[in-house]
């Protein structure tokens, strides 16, 4: 076998889970129809060859609604996590460069925001916002950019004091050229992969509140939405209904966080060493 | 003269780390090559090569912390035995002591007694250390500070007391006087000087010739990863006495002999050439440079030149 | 040209020491002036003054009369520091350190022994000594009038210094130039300089 050395295996290893990723949203949002179809000739069948992981109640094919669900959580991931993280960028070079008024209203949204319970604060926004797609979006970006914000604060703070950064503005560098030629390359590794780590908690967050009801509604194949009802049939015996959208939740998020860790450590410039 | 017991023996060490390039490509850089340095009771020998030309790895070799990536090649005896990682692991802190570049390496959340007692109470060491504090005239109150209530003369006075708590047999001091003001440099080299007077022998790793040559009693000089020369502080004093054609250039290079250059730059360690280092800058150089080159004896001190 | 500190004072912050108390020093555009000072003087945070990149909390700086914080842009102090890593971005290659200078000649590049190669690496690829080389480069671009070295060769080799030094005093004398020169060497600064200023502490 070929012995690979540790920075292909990490690029192996992000390279499985964002394929993995992006093949259960493609295909999940292909069949979104296929997930609806009911057919009572197939109610209740144990996982098979045919099913793989089963049909419930109304004859619907689980395999399809958990690939459609989870689709729609990594779709609702990555647009609630990107709005999200244009956020704490804004607001976390806002807070570092405006001066001292605007940081500390910055950190004290901040810290306000990460002393509520996020999935409180996620309800009663999704609720204000009207429940469904929308509300879960918006309550999720507005939950969690904090802790991108601060680090990207804190980056950009050390930054502007670096020596390299006031030796370039004596030598007439515009702002503009200092902020593109020299802050950007340090900030976007740690944008990079605060954006992907964020992913896994913006879908479970997703998951979370849909389960508890304030989130996508009934009607939509959302693996929240599969897990609340499946909940109805546990006790009957019909375990897969539960089991199988909950595993691949699961696995999804893993992955993300995966495919988040090895990026950081291909970013890493003390990666070189290892 | 009786002859001096050696306390460090270091033949032929070399030190190469593994490095990724850009993408996936492996390399290995040969940081330091040759580097062969003896160390008898009672001595000072400085080892002085530019900044970044990897002799502080010298230091982390011999105590046996070098980074895990880090391959080490050569051997180091240590008081007429191999120093295996197990002895080095028994010695460091007790006979053999390093003196860090500054209080950065001091626990900053530790009393200043408490650390350099290493956290022992007993009677006896709080007696020792009163007496070397009392040494270096620093008042018994200073041992209930921290790290950073401490002003500047005061911490190098510190630094060096951490490796007198063990009763040293080898004391190796890694640049310790970094930008530093020469009143200041001199007063801790005379204290490194007083450690060596006691018996013990001290090795000073440093960039600065001048202020290795006010100190030391040999100077061994570091050339991109290799020793070319071994010689007597002594023999810097003119250019004739020395052996090395980089040596005798670093002595015309000095502002009060002359302030003369030669061009070039000490090689990038992926681009050594073969043979001597030195080769591509020196006037001397013919083919039998290019080969592997003997470090020989050469009027009571070493060198390791076809020519000298 | 003349650059002119003005009785000076400077502390960093309410609680610490007074590091420089009504310190006052001129310098002409032909003249090569050497700092011997003992430490915790405060040598390096008279060149920050000097260059701008600090205010005096008293005193001003004047270059040819006008206070040098209304030139605006490119500053015509520049700098050359102890710790060449310290002012050069990691990130960035040697080849956009030496662009960040005010249209550097190919003739300072060579006379700095500045190789080719050099400026396809990244600052952690090459040594202090050729880091230094090009930091030298980037600070004597064309609208450069007044140059302050602050220990700069403290850290390199003895023929890297005198490489370096040799380059840079002709190379001020030709474009007139002032320098300020601050080291702890005694025999480097009586090589270098015209003029030595010797200070006492506060």
């Amino acid at each position: 076998m070929i012995r690979l050395n540790g920075r292909i295996k990490t690029v192996v290893l992000f390279g499985i889970a964002i394929i993995f990723l992006i093949v259960v949203t493609m295909v999940g949002a292909f069949f979104s129809e296929a997930a609806m179809v009911t057919d009572f000739s197939r109610k209740d069948l144990a996982p098979g060859a045919r099913y793989l992981f089963g049909t419930d109640w109304l004859g619907r094919d689980m395999f399809i609604r958990t690939l459609t669900g989870l689709s729609m959580s990594i779709r609702i991931g990555i647009l609630a996590a990107g709005v999200s993280s244009v956020l704490a960028l804004l607001l976390g070079t806002l807070a570092a460069t405006m001066g001292k008024a605007v940081d500390a209203a910055i950190t004290w949204v901040i810290d306000l925001v990460m002393g509520i319970p996020h999935i409180l604060l996620l309800i009663l926004i999704s609720y204000a916002f009207g429940k469904g797609f929308k509300g879960v979006v918006i309550g999720v970006a507005l939950t969690h950019w904090t802790s991108l914000a601060r680090v990207i604060r804190g980056e950009v703070l050390q930054l502007k004091e670096a020596l390299y950064i006031q030796t370039a503005k004596k030598l007439g560098v515009s702002n503009a050229q200092i902020a593109w030629k020299h802050m950007f390359p340090h900030l976007y590794p740690q944008f990079l992969v605060g954006l992907i780590l964020m992913f896994p908690h913006a879908i479970l967050h997703e998951a979370s509140i849909t389960f508890l009801g304030f989130g996508l509604p009934p009607e939509q194949p959302a693996i929240g939405v599969i897990l609340s009802e499946s909940m109805k049939y546990l006790a009957m015996g019909r375990w897969w209904l539960a089991l199988f959208p909950g595993l691949f939740l699961v696995l999804t998020v893993i992955l993300f966080d995966v495919a988040g860790e090895s990026l950081r450590k291909l970013l890493d410039p003390g990666s070189v060493h290892k | 003269m009786k002859e001096k017991k050696t306390v460090l023996n270091i033949r032929d060490f070399s030190v190469s780390f593994e490095q990724y390039e850009r993408g996936f490509h492996k390399t290995v850089l040969p940081v330091i090559r040759n580097l062969d340095v003896t160390v008898h009771e009672g001595e000072m020998v400085a080892v002085v090569g530019s900044s970044g030309s990897g002799k502080s790895l010298l230091a982390h070799g011999i105590l046996g912390i070098l980074p895990y990536n880090a391959t080490m090649g050569g051997e180091i005896w240590y008081d007429g035995e191999l120093l295996t990682p197990k002895r080095q692991k028994m010695l460091r802190g007790n006979e053999i002591v390093l003196v860090p570049q500054s209080i950065a390496f001091l626990d900053p959340l530790m009393k200043i007694g408490s650390q350099i007692r290493k956290g022992k109470k007993d009677k006896a060491s709080k007696a020792r250390l009163d007496k070397i504090f009392e040494g270096y005239h620093l008042k018994e109150e200073v041992q209930g500070l921290y790290p950073f209530e401490l002003s500047g003369g005061m911490n190098r006075r510190v630094l060096v007391s951490t490796a007198l708590m063990g009763n040293p047999k080898l004391v190796i001091a890694d640049e310790p006087t970094p930008g530093l003001h020469m009143d200041m440099v001199r007063r801790v080299m005379s204290h490194f000087r007083e450690l060596a007077d006691k018996g013990a022998g001290v090795l000073l790793i440093t960039h600065d010739l001048e202020q290795a040559l006010e100190v030391a009693d040999r100077v061994v000089v570091f050339y991109a990863g290799t020793t070319v020369e071994d010689a007597a502080a002594s023999d810097f004093q003119a250019q004739e006495t020395l052996r090395h054609p980089y040596s005798k250039a670093l002595w015309r290079a000095l502002p009060q002999n002359g302030f003369q250059f030669i061009k070039g730059t000490q090689p990038y360690v992926k681009e050594l050439p073969d043979g001597c280092p030195f080769g591509p800058r020196c006037e001397y150089c013919t083919a039998e440079c290019q080969k592997e080159i003997a470090y020989r004896e050469v009027q009571g001190g070493r060198v390791r030149c076809v020519h000298a | 040209m003349v650059l002119e500190a003005k009785e000076i004072s400077f502390r960093y912050g309410k609680e610490s020491r007074q590091i420089l108390n009504d310190f006052s020093l001129q310098i002409e555009s032909h003249e090569r002036v050497g700092i011997v000072a003992p430490s915790g003087f405060g040598k390096t945070t008279f060149c920050k003054i000097l260059a701008g990149y600090e205010m005096p909390d008293q005193g001003e700086v004047l270059l040819d009369g006008k206070p040098l914080d209304t030139y605006r842009g490119y500053c015509p102090v520049q700098m050359i520091w102890q710790h060449p890593e310290q002012v050069v971005n990691p990130r960035l290659r040697m080849r956009e350190v030496l662009k960040e200078g005010d249209e550097i000649g190919e003739d300072i590049i060579e006379g700095l022994g500045i190789e080719e190669d050099w400026k396809k690496r990244f600052p952690a690829e090459i040594s202090g000594g050729e880091m230094q080389r090009f930091c030298i480069a980037r600070a004597l671009g064309k609208r450069t009038k007044f140059l302050l070295a602050d220990e700069i060769s403290t850290m390199l080799d003895l023929i890297t210094q005198s490489q370096l030094w040799s380059f840079l005093i002709e190379e001020v004398e030709r474009r007139e130039i002032g320098l300020l020169a601050v080291s702890h060497s005694m025999p480097l600064l009586e090589r270098v300089c015209t003029r030595i200023c010797y200070l006492e502490k506060s």
